[in-house]
């Protein structure tokens, strides 16, 4: 039996923080405008959309000190066991010098009303920690998640330019003290299970994915949380009760990024962020498409497993994943059975998966010979926004003709689905332009989208059919796509 | 402009300074409503809301809410001392909690006072309510159908004979567009925490616009006299006119619980909720039709600008009447008739948003000024030059002011040179002839504003500016800051004045106790207001100081100056805090009431007719956009600027309003769309589904240039121009380049008449119809 510890212990900027209960549903920016009364970390939206609350958090992953952005509206202090959390008070002394990001904030007028400021700034110094000099596509990345109403961004951006002129990244204390915090960390990691609370207020924090399977079969009716950038809004805008929640995000067994017989084979507590290098070196199609999926503090956070097992139709990863002929290692206890993606997605709200039955992990295939594949998010907004349509298609073109193809869509029906009709009327005929035409008229039997705030049935229905217009004319050479070019 | 300067002109005034908070803002220690200390005991307030757009209340059983964990009371319309109303304009048609029906769904009905804001939110959702349904209408279109009111007297602007301007005609058009509403999504949301005081005082710290207003609106609902109410703010995380009347609701409902159980109240509504029940900025449908000659010169222009103001008139009458007051832009109609309708609606209460319906009379212009260009298949910009005010003719506006200070001829020209605008347009249409699936476009738009509230009386302003005897100024005024940076410009104008560096003045937050009968901090207007009081109040202070300095130095007042570093005094110099300690020793008083009001402006409403506007802001814009074909998405590659501000106060604030203005403006024609679902309820109710612009939409190319040359030729403060709203509407680039982008599918012979906001949605179904008429 793993040994349990009754206490969620964390270190705040250069405090030790040991809490032996709290309410499972306690957000981090709550805990800090609340409970300590550090009021620098702001709420604009209270769900995971804006950045004014954007804190720092270091966790050791894969035996490094890594400091990552996240909202600490949606982020549950019960995630928090092992961490260090720098929020903006960390930055400078009430009567010191400001740090050079703020400096450099300042000094570009990057501020007005300064709201989303302490939020801005944090995006920033997070960037700047790994990336001394960044473009400016690489701020407008890091500030994908954060919304400033007033200044229109230029000041920020060329603020975001100029860091390194205020200061060095070697001197930055988070960087100079990383080895001592490390060692605390490390302390503070001492294998245990964390458990505190009970009913609704109990939390627990398994120790490893074995741990897992046993508390979540002991107690089915417990909510998983990984990234909590789905779980964080039920309970800020639904004021649901989440517990006993069980934080699965930190399990190092779940961290795995590997391959398995050729395939990529992804822990379900690995995030977008961690996972991206692996993704794109894979699939370099899928480069533009990851950098687009949420904003960056959601990406540090969300994982790919619960953007699974949350079976939302408008999901960004199943429609790719379904594609490229991904499976799942869904586990209860001690059994582990492997389901087809696409097969896992049942109806609305309906998946297979049994109660306290939890997604391991996530294998996908590589692209086999001569075999090509996009995937298209299309939104309102470029960045964070959550896709109108996403559709994602793969070819398999032999002598002329198609020989094999699957594509898949979001935002198109009740569930991530394929597009069997369409499938079925280009499969064996010429990769033309004449067969796409004709196979258009299929999408009706395969799609009855619907209409809502964020697009009509009939814009879903005609771009979706005009992707796969798209991705003929670039599977055949002539594929013209918006590039954003910046510096 | 240069460092130089900065340091032998402590007066500061024109330099490019940073704003007064901005160490603050970034460190995190800049104080907000909802940062303040917490006075022991407070509680906090919840408002439970409609959840239906028109309805009876057949029953409100509010057991389940009294008897949820940590409440402490429910506040109702029954506890309401004076008059359950918070109508801006005084009509009584806005019930604080609506009691028999409600019009709109987010509609108040009653609050709950419980320990924490967490326990009176979830008790908030525990009422049983009985609804009895009625038919609603959300949008103009159903208004219209449905024969309902005006929610307040339309507006008439007529000049010339316009049936005869279009009858004798060579060409006539009509068009009809839909304009869509914004949600000011200022940062901070609305927030107040309402401090009980002896007999009838309660002290307000409200996230406001408009402090007086807050301050009688609760007097009214208490039944007190305004002097029991005080309203503080420091800052407000952003307002945009959000917070000019929007914040009434909430300052109302903390007080009326502030007074009811003798505890502090705070009041704050989550995200969504705040988006579900304040109002936005109108969405317009403008029907039109316009007389013009073979060479696009307009004759004669009739218009109907009919709104969605929403279940109560709030300011629906001044915004419309400021939407036909811009129904002309930059452009000299010979007749013109432009009339409004403010429908009554089932939504929340539209209300003021930056330009306060300039824009969106701009936005209609604009659509038949383009109208025009392709039925001549003419470049835009040559219908526009056409169409210009000039400088001593063909001046005079629908409202019969005649323009005297017109810059845009000028302010045309050297943007369309320095963007260089005519080569791109052909390489654009170079590059359309060609490419396949992306188009582009490109298109110059001017803009000319008018500065000055349109109800007169609110062209005041008060200041309070004390000299303390160590030689700090203390200064108040009636001014809000809400980012626009009122405060540091106020007080580089305080510092010129004593000729003393800025760090001797203190910036105060306003309240109504230091100033009182304000205006909004509105209608871009704060600095000429509030600087020209501030100004007067010194210049009080120091003729007190001069007479002063002439006895004790013997010396005639002609002789004292005030100069950086000191005061001279015939052959003596001294420093400004060893003559105030003088001034002090001899009785004099260093303290002083300031006050200003606009000169000359006048408006009769009824008659239509008046010089409602001290001057007017000029600036135009180019913007560059392309457009994917397949679907419909796009972006925006370059933007050029000019702008006019007059004699900057300070250039770093005013480029930042230019920027930041002309951003919030573009999120507003594109991506930020309001959608209400059949029930009548918005459902683009947070950022997940309500798009603002993020870093990565601004345009990769972004010159922003303030015409330096400009000097207001009225005797504004510094002889500087408002900045704040005139910027917001140079966005009309981007949808007149996204139009041009989406006629390029049908090369160009059909104007594509988008609606607003121009979604990748309306994008691809401009050229799905593009499409259909190219045939
Ligand atoms: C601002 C914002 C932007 C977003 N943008 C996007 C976007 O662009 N595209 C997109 O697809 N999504 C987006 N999302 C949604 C969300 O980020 C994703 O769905 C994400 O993948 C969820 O991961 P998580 O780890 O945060 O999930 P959590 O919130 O932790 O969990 C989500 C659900 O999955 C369950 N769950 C978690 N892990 C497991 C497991 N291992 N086994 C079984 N069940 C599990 C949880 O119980 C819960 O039901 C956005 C969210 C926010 C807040
Ligand atoms: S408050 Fe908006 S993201 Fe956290
Ligand atoms: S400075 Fe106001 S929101 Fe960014």
């Amino acid at each position: 039996m793993t040994e349990v510890r009754g206490q969620l212990r964390f270190i705040l900027n250069d405090r030790d923080v040991v809490l032996d209960n709290l309410p499972a549903t306690r957000t981090l920016l709550d805990f800090l405008r609340l409970d300590r009364r550090m009021t620098g970390s702001k709420e604009g939206c209270a769900e995971g959309d804006c950045g004014a609350c954007t804190v720092l958090v270091g966790r050791l992953k894969r035996g490094q000190l890594v400091y990552e952005t996240v909202n600490a509206c949606i982020c549950f202090v019960g995630s928090l066991d092992a961490t260090h959390v720098v929020t903006v008070e960390h930055l400078s002394a009430a009567n010191g010098p400001l740090h050079p990001v703020q400096q450099a904030m300042v000094d570009h007028h990057g501020s007005q009303c300064g709201f989303c400021t302490p939020g801005i700034v944090m995006s920033l110094y997070g960037m700047w920690m790994q990336n001394a000099d960044p473009s400016v596509n690489d701020i407008e990345v890091a500030l994908q998640g954060n919304l400033c109403r007033c200044t229109g961004y230029a000041p920020i951006i060329k603020a975001g330019k100029s860091i390194s002129a205020y200061g060095t990244v070697v001197a930055d204390p988070l960087i100079v003290e990383r080895q001592s915090i490390k060692a605390r960390l490390q302390a503070l990691k001492d294998g245990k299970r964390v458990e505190l609370g009970e009913d609704k207020d109990r939390v627990i924090v398994p120790a490893s994915s074995d741990d897992l399977a046993e508390v979540y079969a002991a107690n089915p009716t417990g909510t998983l949380v990984a990234g909590a950038t789905d779980v964080g809004l039920w309970v800020t805008k639904f004021m649901r009760d989440i517990g006993p929640m069980i934080f699965i995000g930190d399990i190092a067994d779940l961290h795995g990024i590997g391959e398995v017989d050729g395939a990529l084979r992804i822990g379900a507590a690995v995030t977008y962020s961690d996972a991206e290098a692996a993704i794109t070196s894979r699939y370099p199609q899928l480069a533009t498409f990851w950098s687009r999926i949420g904003g960056q503090q959601v990406r540090n956070a969300g994982t790919i497993g619960a953007n699974i097992a949350n079976g939302s139709p408008i999901g960004d990863t199943p429609p790719p994943l379904i594609v490229l002929g991904a499976s799942i290692t869904l586990r209860k206890g001690d059994v582990r059975r492997e389901v087809k993606l696409e097969d896992f997605f049942i109806a609305y709200g309906k998946q297979d998966r049994q109660p306290g039955e939890f997604v391991e992990a996530v294998t996908i295939p590589p692209l086999g010979e001569g075999e090509q594949f996009a995937c298209y998010k299309i939104t309102k907004r470029r960045d964070e926004d959550i896709s109108s349509v996403c559709g994602a298609f793969r070819v398999k073109v032999e002598a002329g003709a198609v020989a094999d193809v699957c594509i898949a869509f979001g935002g198109m029906a009740a569930t991530p689905k394929r597009a069997k009709t369409v499938e079925a009327a280009l499969l064996g005929k010429p990769w033309t332009a004449a067969t796409v035409e004709a196979a258009l008229s299929a999408y009706a039997e395969d799609y009855q989208p619907i209409t809502d705030m964020r697009a009509s049935a009939e814009y879903r229905m005609v771009s979706a059919q005009n992707l796969l217009r798209r991705f003929l004319l670039e599977t055949t050479g002539e594929g013209e796509r918006l590039v954003r070019e910046v510096a | 402009m240069n460092k130089q300067s900065a340091i032998t002109a402590p007066g500061v005034l024109h330099e490019p300074l940073v704003h007064d908070s901005a160490a603050k803002h970034v460190s995190g220690r800049a104080e907000y409503i909802d940062d303040i200390d917490e006075p022991s005991g407070t509680l906090h307030a919840y408002l439970a809301l409609s959840e239906r757009a028109h309805a009876e209340i057949a029953s409100m059983d509010l057991t389940a809410v009294r008897a949820a964990p940590g409440v402490v009371d429910v506040v109702t319309a029954d506890d309401i001392p004076g008059e359950n109303d918070i109508s801006s304009t005084h009509l009584h048609d806005e019930p604080v909690f609506a009691t028999t029906k409600v019009e709109y769904w987010g509609q108040p009905l009653f609050a709950v006072v419980a320990e924490t804001r967490e326990a009176a939110r979830r008790a908030s959702r525990l009422a049983r309510i009985e609804y009895r349904d009625l038919p609603h209408q959300t949008d103009v279109d159903a208004a219209r159908a449905n024969g309902n009111r005006l929610v307040t007297a339309p507006l008439k602007l007529e000049r010339g004979d316009v049936a005869a301007g279009l009858a004798k005609a060579q060409r006539r058009l009509k068009g009809s567009m839909l304009i869509g509403g914004q949600e000011h999504f200022y940062l901070e949301g609305q927030i107040s925490l309402a401090v009980p005081g002896e007999d009838d005082d309660v002290t307000v710290y409200a996230s406001t616009q408009h402090p007086s207003e807050i301050q009688l609106m609760v007097g009214h609902v208490l039944g007190v006299e305004m002097h029991a109410v005080t309203v503080n703010v420091r800052r407000m995380g952003g307002g945009f006119g959000g917070k000019e009347t929007q914040g009434n609701l909430y300052a109302v409902v903390a007080a009326l619980a502030a007074k009811k159980l003798h505890r502090a109240i705070k009041l704050r509504p989550d995200r969504d909720d705040d988006f579900q029940t304040t109002g936005k900025r109108h969405d317009f449908r403008v029907d039109y039709e316009v007389g013009y000659d073979d060479d696009g010169r307009i004759q004669a222009v009739d218009a109907v600008y009919a709104a969605r103001a929403g279940w109560s008139a709030d300011l629906s009458g001044p915004v419309t009447d400021r939407a036909l007051f811009h129904c002309d832009n930059a452009y000299w109609y010979p007749a013109v008739r432009a009339r409004s309708e403010p429908f009554y609606t089932n939504t929340c209460s539209n209300t003021a948003f930056r330009g306060f319906g300039g824009p969106q009379g701009m936005v209609g212009c604009e659509r038949w000024i383009e109208d025009i260009a392709y039925a001549l298949g003419r470049d835009p910009l040559e219908i526009r030059k056409a169409n210009f005010y000039g400088t001593d003719t063909n001046n005079i506006t629908p409202y019969h002011q005649t323009v005297t200070d017109n810059v845009i001829h000028r302010v045309v020209e050297e943007l369309e040179a320095s963007a260089d605008y005519q080569a791109r347009r052909e390489a654009v249409i170079a590059f359309n002839r060609t490419s396949k699936v992306l188009k582009k476009g490109i298109a110059l738009t001017p803009v000319k504003f008018g500065i000055s509230f349109t109800a007169t009386w609110y062209n005041q302003a008060g200041a309070l500016v004390h000299v303390y005897r160590d030689g700090s100024i203390h200064l108040s005024h009636g001014g809000t800051e809400m980012g626009q940076g009122l405060y540091i410009k106020v007080a580089q104008v305080v510092a010129d004045e004593f000729q003393v560096p800025l760090a001797s003045v203190k910036i105060n937050a306003t309240t109504t106790g230091k100033v009182p009968n304000t205006s909004a901090t509105a209608a871009s207007s704060g600095t000429d207001l509030n600087g020209a009081a501030a100004a007067d109040a010194c210049r009080q202070i120091k003729a007190r100081l001069v007479a002063h300095a002439a006895r004790v130095y013997e010396v005639s007042e002609a002789e004292v100056t005030f100069e950086p570093g000191g005061v001279r005094c015939g052959q003596k110099f001294v420093t400004f805090a060893e003559l105030v300690a003088s001034a002090y020793v001899g009785r004099v008083q260093l303290s002083a009431a300031g006050f200003y009001k606009t000169p000359r402006i006048h408006w009769d409403r009824a008659a239509g007719r008046g010089d409602p506007f001290y001057y007017f802001a000029y600036g135009a814009s180019c913007s560059e956009v392309t457009i994917d074909t397949l679907t419909g998405e796009y972006q925006v590659d370059r933007v050029d600027i000019l702008h006019d501000v007059g004699k900057s106060l300070n250039p770093a604030i005013d480029k930042g309003q230019v920027e930041g203005g002309f951003i919030q403006g573009m999120g507003w024609l594109t991506t930020e769309e309001l959608w209400w679902d059949g029930k009548g309820q918005l459902r683009t109710h947070a950022p997940s589904t309500y798009k603002i612009p993020l870093a990565s939409d601004v345009p990769p190319i972004f010159n922003v240039t303030l015409a330096e040359w400009s000097v207001n030729k009225e005797a504004t403060i510094g002889r500087s121009k408002a900045v704040g709203e005139p910027p917001l509407m140079l966005a009309i680039s981007v949808v007149e380049a996204l139009s041009m982008a989406v006629a390029s599918v049908a090369e160009y012979r059909v104007a594509p008449q988008l609606d607003t906001p121009v979604t990748p949605e309306r994008v691809l179904m401009g050229v799905e119809r593009m499409r259909k008429a190219r045939g």
